[in-house]
């Protein structure tokens, strides 16, 4: 087994998804094979090669510090379920 | 505490960029506007919208590094830290992991332990999260406020290594960094507004132990005086805790300044599990040497090279280099002065602490807002050097140089200040001052010796402060030898 069923539920929670028993289940052989299949990779000599940061061969792309034109408040809660002046607003969150 | 354990405290600081945008967007980072009014694609997390970075942000960084003493790397890589909070609009943070942009660098602090080194062990770029507002408004007191002007700001993350002893040490390393970054001028260094804020990590081993103990982190202290109240705090309560047999737990804490004490943030415990991985949306970041020698030419010079140039070239004590040197500009006003006026460096910091700074004290201004420019307070100090008024006299110039902006040399001419070192016009005064005291002039015969400095007291008073001090001593000594 490439992964267990508990480090299935536990990815699950960190990703906020509520998962019934079928679907743990389900999920846990899925990804136990995706796992195993793309465990052949290890069967490659991998020594003194440099991890891949990027998959485009390039680097240092920059912008100058340049001030640009933001939306407007109403604007940045077109979308929002519940825009205020005070802000996004959520459900209360206890610190 | 109690004295068979020993403290161990690693520092890590959250330093917030002076650049006029974000780390990924265009959008400003002026502190308190209106909520939401700095926002656009990028930093509100729509989809589609691609980060680029701030090449600003990314010279800050090679400074800061060069500052602190770091090794920059040749390549560091942007990585997407994972965990879900409602002031994180991306569901994740941008951040560096396994390849920060600076590495490996220390700085010295000095305190009653003498010069002790304190490593750093990385200094990560990352974006800062928005802001939560908890139920302000009118009727909504179950809601929670998101404003995103915020997410987004550039910071700068250092982490110290944990070579820190006790809670002075530790604020003595703050100080030194906060000092070394508001020269560089990558931070304004306003602790109120969370511009320099610091997560302290504290643990205790007994005296002698090799493995360090269980620590606790106390999260986004914003001022010296609670990060050093915080980390005692920490320590009593750890002591306690070990000396009744119990465990210390590792967690992260609060410190809240009203009752002096950290408790307990339960809430986020659950998984530090943030599944780094390098962000495709940004390509790494490569700095050669050419880049860094550009960087380190930009350098200004810093506090501590400052402090030992004061000490070795000028002759100013250890106290007069620390006062001058503590804010960049000070030091800056200072040496336009030691150009305009070479050989009166004492002179010139006696000035520079003592009239000037308790003016602009007085006023509330900083030093670039003074009226006395250095050429004027040299101006002032020349007169003194010339003879043409007293030390003392200067003092009345200086106050009218201040309110007025005049040159000095204007000011004395104006107001007829200037000394009188004409014998004659002093022996008068000091004949007249003689007979008109007669019972002074016998204590003093009768050997009573402190009488004289009223002798010269009087004759100041007569000629207004314009007779020069030291004519007038000589004068005195020579009626009443």
């Amino acid at each position: 087994m490439k992964i267990s069923r508990s480090e299935v539920e536990h990815v699950a929670r960190l990703a906020r998804l509520a998962l019934n028993d079928e679907e743990l289940d389900a999920l846990t052989g899925d990804m136990d094979a995706i796992l195993a299949y793309v465990d052949q990779l290890n069967r490659l000599k991998t020594d003194g090669i440099v991890p891949t940061a990027h998959a485009v061969p390039m680097a240092n792309a920059f912008r100058q510090d340049e001030v640009r034109p933001s939306f407007t408040p109403e604007q940045a809660q077109t979308n929002a379920p519940a825009p205020d002046p005070g802000g996004f607003r959520v459900p209360r969150v206890i610190e | 505490m109690s004295s068979h354990y020993e403290v161990v405290i690693g520092l890590e600081v959250h330093v917030q960029l002076t650049t006029k945008t974000k780390i990924f967007c265009g959008c400003s980072t002026a502190f308190g506007q209106t909520p939401n009014s700095q926002t656009c694609p990028v930093c509100l997390a729509l989809p589609g919208a691609l980060p680029v970075l701030n090449y600003q942000a990314v010279e800050y960084a090679i400074r800061t590094g060069l500052a602190t003493n770091c090794t920059i790397a040749p390549q560091s890589v942007f990585a997407r830290k994972n965990y879900f909070y409602p002031d994180l609009p991306k569901g994740y943070q941008i951040s560096q992991y396994e390849l920060p942009t600076c590495r490996l660098g220390w700085l010295d602090i000095d305190g009653e332990w003498g010069t002790k080194r304190i490593g750093i062990t990385r200094i990560h770029m990352e974006e800062d999260a928005g802001k939560l507002v908890h139920g302000e408004a009118p009727g909504s007191s179950q809601s929670s406020f998101v404003d995103l002007n915020r997410a987004g700001t550039p910071l700068l993350e250092v982490v110290s290594e944990p070579d820190l002893r006790s809670a002075d040490e530790a604020v003595a390393y703050l100080k030194k960094l906060h000092q070394i970054v508001v020269y560089l001028g990558v931070c304004d260094g306003n602790m109120e507004e969370g511009s320099f804020r610091c997560d302290a990590n504290v643990s205790l081993r007994p005296v002698g132990q090799e493995a360090f103990g269980t620590r606790a982190e106390i999260k986004n202290v914003n001022s010296f005086r609670f990060v050093k109240q915080a980390i005692e705090y920490e320590i009593e309560r750890q002591a306690d805790v070990l000396d009744s047999g119990g465990k210390v737990v590792q967690e992260t804490r609060l410190y809240d300044p009203q009752t002096g004490v950290t408790r307990s943030m339960r809430g986020k415990e659950e998984a530090h599990d943030y599944r780094y991985f390098p962000d495709p949306d940004l390509v790494p970041l490569e700095i050669d040497a050419a880049w860094i020698e550009a960087e380190s030419a930009l350098l200004p010079e810093l506090p501590d090279a400052r402090r030992r140039r004061y000490q070795e070239e000028l002759g100013l004590s250890a106290y007069d280099t620390e006062v001058l040197t503590a804010e960049r500009p000070m030091a800056e006003y200072f040496e336009a002065c030691v150009v305009l006026l070479p050989g009166q460096a004492k002179a010139i910091a006696n000035w520079v602490m003592g009239e000037l700074a308790r003016k602009l004290n007085d006023g509330g201004l900083a030093i670039a807002q003074s009226p006395v420019t250095p050429r004027l307070l040299t101006d002032l100090l020349k007169l003194i050097e010339g003879g043409t008024i007293s030390g003392k006299i200067a003092k009345t110039v200086f106050d009218a140089m201040w309110a007025s902006g005049h040159e000095p040399a204007r000011i004395v001419e104006e107001q007829g200040l200037v000394q009188v070192s004409d014998t004659g016009a002093i022996e008068a005064i000091v004949d007249e001052v003689l007979a008109g005291s007669a019972a002074q002039v016998e204590q003093y015969r009768g050997g009573n010796e402190k009488v004289f400095g009223f002798f010269v007291g009087q004759v100041m008073k007569a000629s207004k402060g314009k007779a020069n001090p030291a004519l007038v001593n000589e004068l005195l000594k020579q009626k009443l030898g």
